[in-house]
């Protein structure tokens, strides 16, 4: 049976690796990722896994060497954050374009510049049209059900294709809370093993991967790669429901809480969506309207489901922590808006939040709630984009 | 909002303010509470002043914000008093406890507090009696389960053994010295 114990994020992540016990494990350390692969290579050197662990001297090789190690069909995993996933950049899209189930936690940190080893989004927002999957955690439980989840999402046959478990830096990954793990062999029989219809080491039936294709091909495999991405709600869902089997916590696409009837709705991801769950109950006491909307998987965007929880309400605000310095706004909000584009029209309004690790508390989203409020009376949206607790 | 209780932890980096923590929430989650515990992280330098919280309630807990209006303080260090602002945000029934060799009225008088409570206990000389040196996380932690009432004293001592048994195996007279000083605060603490 599973039990429930106090640990960080950093630490339940390091759980799930050992439980699912990579064939390959490459990484590098960068602060607040470290404690994971620090944590996992203690499994390796007490032989608690059999993972072939290797130390590189960068994030584009440790992408490198998962790619290489996952295209020759073994399972492989990484793990980093901010400058780290930045340096993977082209990796990650080769991750993706060769279709190779890789699974890598990334621990949500700030870009530089200024240097910044704090919270925010702007790290795995960057690589959101990158072609990988990505899920995001509220807090450890969540980071550790998504990270097993997301091997049998990743390796389904429909689906092929990377994915990032992302949970907030410092405030999940070294915060102490209440976790359920499942025991060792739960784990194990509900990831299986990886059987991948072709690979590097399979001599019987040779495949190339990374092939030159030009305009000939190039564009058919990109139009497959786009096609498997409508796979991946289906597969979310469907492992969602065998987890909830072995588990019995339940995961969607995303969460809706007390949002069926709510008037006034806030969409938000990670960490702040417990703080906002407190101010959703805090202001239902009072007698307002309010509901959220929790998003797990992000790429690929579930419009279809978004739109149809979202259609109707009279003020929605996404919450972004991250810029897309667009000046129309962060990466979330953009992608809901244009999705509500054909729905009858709420006001829509954004808040760009908490660069850098600056907190964002109860009052704070309260105040959202309250423009809100102000928007769905008047028919007026005055500023389409704030930037919610800084220093103007 | 279930009823949260909210802990503050000043101390200077090096005194254990973050291990006590986690302790102190591990300890709390060991008997079926709900808990956080985490530090503010900041540069971290020996003698900086840190801070680190605590949330513990009987239901889960989901915010992910500071902890802004503690009710319990715990200073590692009475030297912050006065150059930290030790009271910022504590609710007027808030409870102090402070490692100093002064009364708790003299406590109070220095903190300029009027309602709430005084705890005071000389942790550092405790730590320095049973540990052998001067590192007063373990014996606040001793002190604040007795001003509290959050566990009993065994219910402590049993988990907190178990983790520094983990961590300290090859040195059995540092858990006992520990385990000493945690009882002897948890008698000697003052209160008003």
């Amino acid at each position: 049976m599973s039990k429930r114990v106090a640990i960080t994020g950093n630490e339940a992540v390091a759980q799930a690796m050992r439980q699912i016990n990579p064939d390959v494990v490459a990484a590098y350390p960068i602060t607040p990722q470290t404690e994971i692969v620090q944590i996992f290579s203690t499994f390796v050197a007490d032989g608690d896994v059999d993972t072939e662990f290797v130390t590189v001297e960068s994030e584009h090789s440790a992408m490198s060497a998962t790619i290489g190690a996952s295209a020759a069909g073994a399972r492989a995993m990484t793990a980093t954050s901010s400058q780290g996933l930045a340096l993977m950049w082209e990796m990650l899209y080769i991750a993706a374009g060769l279709r190779l189930p890789i699974v890598a936690p990334v621990v949500n940190r700030a870009l530089s510049a200024p240097i910044n080893i704090h919270c925010d989004h702007s790290d795995t927002m960057g690589a959101r049209d990158s072609g990988w999957i990505q899920l995001y955690s509220e807090n450890a439980q969540e980071a550790y059900d998504n990270l097993i989840q997301a091997v049998r999402i990743a390796e389904h046959a429909d689906v092929q294709l990377p994915v990032m478990v992302c949970m907030d830096g410092f405030i999940v990954s070294h915060g102490m809370e209440n976790a359920e793990l499942l025991d060792d062999d739960v784990v194990r029989s509900f990831i299986g093993q990886r059987t991948p219809k072709h690979s590097l080491l399979d001599v019987d039936r040779p495949a190339t991967f990374g092939a030159l294709d030009f305009a000939d091909w190039y564009f058919e495999h990109r139009r497959q790669l786009a096609e498997a991405q409508t796979h991946v709600k289906g597969v979310v869902l469907d492992v969602a429901k065998e987890f909830a089997k072995v588990s019995g916590r339940s995961y969607d696409l995303f969460e809706a809480y007390r949002l069926d009837d709510a008037e006034l709705a806030v969409v938000v991801l990670n960490s702040a969506a417990g703080t906002a769950k407190e101010v959703v109950d805090d202001l239902r006491d009072k007698g307002m309207k309010a509901g959220l909307l929790k998003i797990r998987l992000f790429r690929p965007f579930p419009h279809e489901e978004i739109v149809a929880a979202l259609a109707g309400k009279k003020a929605i605000a996404v919450l972004d922590r991250a810029d897309g310095l667009s000046t129309m706004g962060g990466p979330v909000f953009v992608d809901v808006r244009s999705a509500m584009y054909d729905a009858p029209g709420p006001k829509m309004v954004n808040y760009i939040y908490g660069l850098g690790g600056r907190d964002i508390d109860t009052e704070q989203i309260a105040g959202v709630y309250w423009d809100l409020a102000r928007i769905a009376e008047t028919g007026k949206v005055t500023s389409p984009v704030t930037y919610l607790g800084v220093r103007e | 909002m279930a009823q949260v209780l909210e802990i503050r932890w000043h101390g200077r980096g090096g005194q254990g303010a973050k291990t006590a923590a986690i302790l102190l929430g591990e300890a709390a989650a060991s008997v079926g509470k709900y808990i956080q515990a985490f530090p503010e992280y900041g540069p971290e330098r020996m003698g900086a002043p840190v801070l680190a919280f605590n949330r513990i309630s009987d239901e889960p807990v989901r915010v992910h914000c500071h902890v802004a209006n503690p009710r319990i303080v715990v200073v590692l260090d009475p030297t912050l008093i006065g150059k930290n602002d030790v009271t910022s945000g504590v609710p007027e029934d808030g409870v102090y406890l402070v490692n100093t060799n002064l009364t708790p009225a003299e406590m109070r008088a220095k903190l300029k507090v009027k309602g709430g409570k005084v705890y005071t206990v000389d942790a550092t000389q405790i730590s320095i009696d049973t540990i052998g040196r001067a590192i007063p996380n373990t014996p606040m932690m001793g002190a604040l389960i007795r001003a509290t009432g959050l566990m009993t004293l065994e219910e402590f001592i049993a988990d907190t053994r178990h983790k520094l048994e983990m961590k300290f195996r090859s040195k059995p007279e540092v858990i006992e010295g520990n385990i000493k000083a945690i009882e002897r605060a948890y008698q000697e603490v003052q209160s008003e």
